[in-house]
C-alpha cells in the first residue's frame, strides 16, 4: 500500500488563475489569435480552472470525459476523410437547402440562397455577432470563452422573409480527433420565418463547441431542431442563445444520444415579453454516458408564453441532469408559463437529476411545473402482452412511443437521419 | 351452443391465487368445451376480475394452487405472450391507453404474432390494412382509430370497440371479455355484443365476466356461474342470471355463510 500524506494531495489542484492543463495543452496547440476577441478569449480561458462541481451549475457535471480528447484542434481534413461519404441523412431533396459544417470549404460557397435567406458580412456581422450574448451577460461563460477562444467557424445568415426549404446543417466529424468549433448566427427581421434542422454527429473522441445566436424580430418564426447523434468517446457543448421580440415564436426541439458527455444549455430571452416559446427535448443516456440540459427562458415584459417539455431516457450506468430555469421578473405580469419535466429510468445503476428553477416575482402569472421519473409501467407491458407482443418487443415499442412524442416535433426532414432508431442505439455505433 | 362430444379448450382446477399475499381465488372449477359460451356472474370483489387476469397471466397474481389446462396443455407455465398467440384473449374491463404507440401498428404486430404461431405467413403493411378494414365493420369502427396511439383519448365505448377488434383479428380460441359491458350506452352495448356474438363460432368458446343481466340479454350464454369470495357457487343456464336479476345477490351470500360456517365446523377436525 502506498502511503499517502495527508497534507500532499495526490492530484494537486490547479492555482488559482491558472488554467487546467487540458486547456492550457490546447490553447499552445491553437494557431495565432485571428483577431483580438479571440485573443482575449484564451486569455480569459487560460485564466481560470474547468467548471468543476463546486459550481451549482455545473453540480452534478463532471467535465472529465472532455479532458481524455486530444487537446487539439480538429483537422477539417481529417474529419472529411473520416466522415461517411454519403451521410445517412437522405441525399438532396427538394425543399431542403443543405449545407456542410465541415470546415473544408465556405458552406455558401457558389450557392444561390432561396428567397429570403442572406449571407450576413463585414459590419453587420460584426455588429451583430456576440449581441444575443451580451444581452444575456453570457459573454464571459466558460462555454462562450471555449468556443471564441477556439476561432470558430461562423455561418451568419439573415432572413428578411419566410423561407421556404428547411435549412440543413450537417456536422458530421465522423472519426476525427481533437476539438473543433462552430458559430452560427441567424437574423430573423420582422415577419421572417425559417426552420433549420441542424445534425451534429461524431464517431470517435472529438469535442464541439456549438454556439448558436438567434434574434427574432417582431412577428419572425423559428424553429430550430438539433438532432445531435454522438459517440461514447465524444462531447458535445451546446448554447442556443435566443432573443425574442414581441410576437415572435420559437421552437427549440433537440434530442440527444450517444454522447460521451453532452451540454446542452438553451438559453432564452423575451425581451419584452409578448412571444411565445416553445421547447422540447429529450436525451436518452446508456453505458456511463452523461447527458445535461441547462435550459433558462427569461421574461422581460409581459404576457410572455413558454410551453417546455423535457424527457428523458435513463439506462445502463448513465446519467442524466436536467435544470430548468424560468425568470419571471415583476416586468413580466401575465405571463403564461408551463415545464413538464419527465425521465424514463431504466436501469437501477442510471441516475436522474432534475430540477425546475422557476424565480417568479411578478404577481399575476401563471407557472405550472411538474416533474415524474417512472420506469415503464407494468399494465402498459402487460397490455402489450396479453396481445402476443413478447416482453422485450413490448418494452421497445413503449420507449419508442415515449421517445416519439419529442422526435415527431423536429423539422420535417429529420426522418431520414433516422432520430428513434439512433437515439434506441440500434446501429453499431458503441 | 352445448356438445358434450366437443372438445374441451380450458379446464380449470381448484385454481387457487394470491395478490400481495391475500387469497383472492380459493379453488376454481370450471370446465369450458368448444362452441360454449359461459358468463361468470357475481359481486364486485367475488373474484371474477382476478380470475380473468390469473388465466391471462398478469404478473402481480401468483397462483397458489391447481392448474389449468389449455387444450391439455398447462397454461399457467406459459409467459403471457404465448398464452396469447395460441389463443387465449382478454378482453380488458379497462383497456389501457398507450400514449405514442400506433393503433395500426400495435394491431399488426399483435396479428402476425398470432399467425406466426397458427403457422400463417405474417402480413405485409397493406395486406394487413386490407383486413383490419375488413375487421372494422365487426364493430363498426371509424378507420380514423387506427392512425391513433392505442386507446389514447379513446371514449369507454371507443375503447371496447377496439378491444373486439383486436379479438376480430387475433381470432382466438378462448375469448374472456371481463366487464366487457362496463361503460357502454345501450347501442354501444348493442354494437360490441354484435361483434362477439358474430365471433362466436362452433370451434371457439366465449367467457363473459360480468355484473349484470343487460350483457346477457344480448349475449346468450350456456352456462352461467356465480362467484363469490373466490369459488364458483353454483352454476346453472341462463336463467340463473334471471334468478340473479331478482333476488339479486342476498341469497349468494347465505349460501356463502352456510358454506364457511361448515368449513368453519370441519377445520378443528382437520387440525386434530
Amino acid at each position: 500500500m502506498v502511503a499517502v500524506s495527508a497534507t500532499e494531495p495526490r492530484h494537486p489542484l490547479p492555482a488559482a488563475a491558472t488554467a487546467a492543463p487540458w486547456i492550457a495543452d490546447l490553447l499552445a496547440d491553437l494557431p495565432a489569435a485571428p483577431s483580438a476577441a479571440v485573443a482575449r478569449a484564451r486569455e480569459l480561458l487560460a485564466q481560470q480552472p474547468l467548471p468543476s462541481r463546486r459550481q451549482e451549475d455545473w453540480r452534478f457535471t463532471d467535465l472529465a470525459p472532455l479532458t481524455t480528447i486530444a487537446p487539439r484542434p480538429l483537422d477539417p481534413a481529417e474529419q472529411a476523410s473520416s466522415a461517411p461519404a454519403a451521410p445517412l441523412g437522405p441525399v438532396a431533396e427538394p425543399g431542403r437547402l443543405r449545407l456542410l459544417l465541415d470546415g473544408l470549404r465556405d458552406p455558401l460557397d457558389g450557392l444561390n440562397l432561396p428567397p429570403g435567406l442572406h449571407r450576413l458580412e463585414g459590419e453587420a456581422l460584426q455588429a451583430a455577432l456576440g449581441r444575443s450574448l451580451a444581452a444575456q451577460g453570457l459573454e464571459a461563460d466558460w462555454p462562450v470563452l471555449l468556443n471564441t477562444a477556439l476561432a470558430p467557424r461562423v455561418l451568419a445568415l439573415r432572413v428578411s422573409a419566410a423561407v421556404a426549404p428547411l435549412l440543413e446543417l450537417v456536422n458530421d466529424v465522423g472519426t476525427g480527433q481533437g476539438v473543433e468549433a462552430l458559430r452560427l448566427l441567424l437574423l430573423l427581421e420582422d415577419g421572417a420565418s425559417l426552420e433549420v434542422l441542424q445534425v451534429q454527429r461524431a464517431a470517435a473522441a472529438s469535442a464541439t463547441s456549438l454556439l448558436l445566436e438567434a434574434e427574432l424580430g417582431r412577428g419572425a418564426r423559428l424553429r430550430h431542431g438539433l438532432l445531435a447523434q454522438g459517440h461514447g468517446a465524444a462531447s458535445l457543448l451546446a448554447q442556443l442563445v435566443v432573443s425574442q421580440s414581441p410576437g415572435s415564436e420559437l421552437d427549440l426541439v433537440s434530442a440527444l444520444s450517444g454522447w460521451g458527455l453532452v451540454r446542452l444549455e438553451p438559453r432564452v430571452l423575451q425581451d419584452e415579453g409578448q412571444a411565445a416559446t416553445r421547447l422540447r427535448g429529450l436525451q436518452r443516456v446508456d453505458g456511463r454516458q452523461i447527458a445535461d440540459t441547462h435550459s433558462q427562458v427569461a421574461f422581460a415584459g409581459p404576457e410572455g408564453r413558454l410551453d417546455q417539455l423535457h424527457k428523458v431516457v435513463a439506462d445502463g450506468a448513465g446519467r442524466s441532469v436536467f435544470n430548468g430555469a424560468v425568470r419571471v421578473p415583476r416586468a413580466a405580469q401575465r405571463t403564461d408559463a408551463a415545464q413538464l419535466s419527465r425521465s424514463l429510468l431504466l436501469s437501477d445503476r442510471a441516475r436522474i437529476d432534475t430540477k425546475p428553477e422557476l424565480e417568479i416575482v411578478a404577481d399575476d402569472v401563471k407557472c405550472a411545473h411538474g416533474a415524474t421519473v417512472s420506469r415503464l409501467q407494468d399494465d402498459e407491458l402487460f397490455y402489450l402482452q396479453s396481445r402476443g407482443i413478447a416482453a422485450a418487443q413490448a418494452a421497445r415499442l413503449l420507449l419508442r412511443g415515449y421517445c416519439d412524442e419529442v422526435l415527431a416535433e423536429l423539422p420535417g426532414g429529420a426522418a431520414g437521419w433516422q432520430p428513434l432508431e439512433r437515439l434506441m442505439g440500434e446501429d453499431p455505433t458503441p | 351452443m352445448i356438445r358434450p362430444d366437443a372438445p374441451v379448450l380450458l379446464e380449470i382446477r381448484d385454481l387457487r391465487a394470491s395478490v400481495d399475499e391475500q387469497p383472492i381465488l380459493k379453488g376454481v372449477n370450471l370446465m369450458i368445451r368448444a362452441g360454449e359460451i359461459h358468463a361468470v356472474m357475481g359481486r364486485n370483489g367475488s373474484g371474477k376480475s382476478t380470475l380473468s387476469k390469473v388465466l391471462a397471466g398478469h404478473p402481480a397474481y401468483s397462483v397458489t394452487g391447481g392448474s389449468v389446462l389449455y387444450r391439455g396443455e398447462d397454461l399457467l407455465a406459459l409467459e403471457p405472450e404465448q398464452r396469447a398467440r395460441i389463443g387465449l384473449f382478454l378482453g380488458f374491463q379497462y383497456p389501457i391507453e398507450i400514449p405514442g404507440v400506433s393503433n395500426l401498428e400495435f394491431l399488426r404486430v399483435a396479428t402476425n404474432g398470432r399467425r406466426l404461431a397458427q403457422g400463417q405467413e405474417e402480413l405485409d403493411t397493406f395486406a394487413f390494412e386490407d383486413l383490419v378494414r375488413e375487421r372494422l365493420q365487426v364493430v363498426q369502427m371509424d378507420p380514423a382509430f387506427l392512425e391513433r396511439s392505442v386507446n389514447e383519448g379513446f371514449s369507454g365505448g371507443e375503447k371496447k370497440r377496439n378491444e373486439i377488434l383486436q379479438m376480430a383479428l387475433l381470432e382466438p380460441l378462448v375469448a374472456i371479455l371481463d366487464e366487457t359491458d362496463s361503460g357502454l350506452d345501450i347501442d354501444a352495448l348493442r354494437i360490441v355484443a354484435g361483434g362477439v356474438n358474430h365471433l362466436a363460432g362452433p370451434d371457439n368458446a366465449t367467457l363473459l365476466i360480468t355484473h349484470y343481466q343487460r350483457l346477457l340479454d344480448v349475449i346468450t350464454p350456456d352456462f352461467v356461474h356465480v362467484m363469490a369470495a373466490g369459488r364458483i357457487l353454483r352454476t346453472g343456464g341462463k336463467e340463473l342470471a334471471l334468478e340473479l336479476e331478482d333476488r339479486g345477490y342476498d341469497w349468494v351470500d347465505e349460501e356463502l355463510a352456510s358454506l364457511e360456517a361448515g368449513e368453519a365446523a370441519r377445520t378443528p377436525l382437520e387440525v386434530a
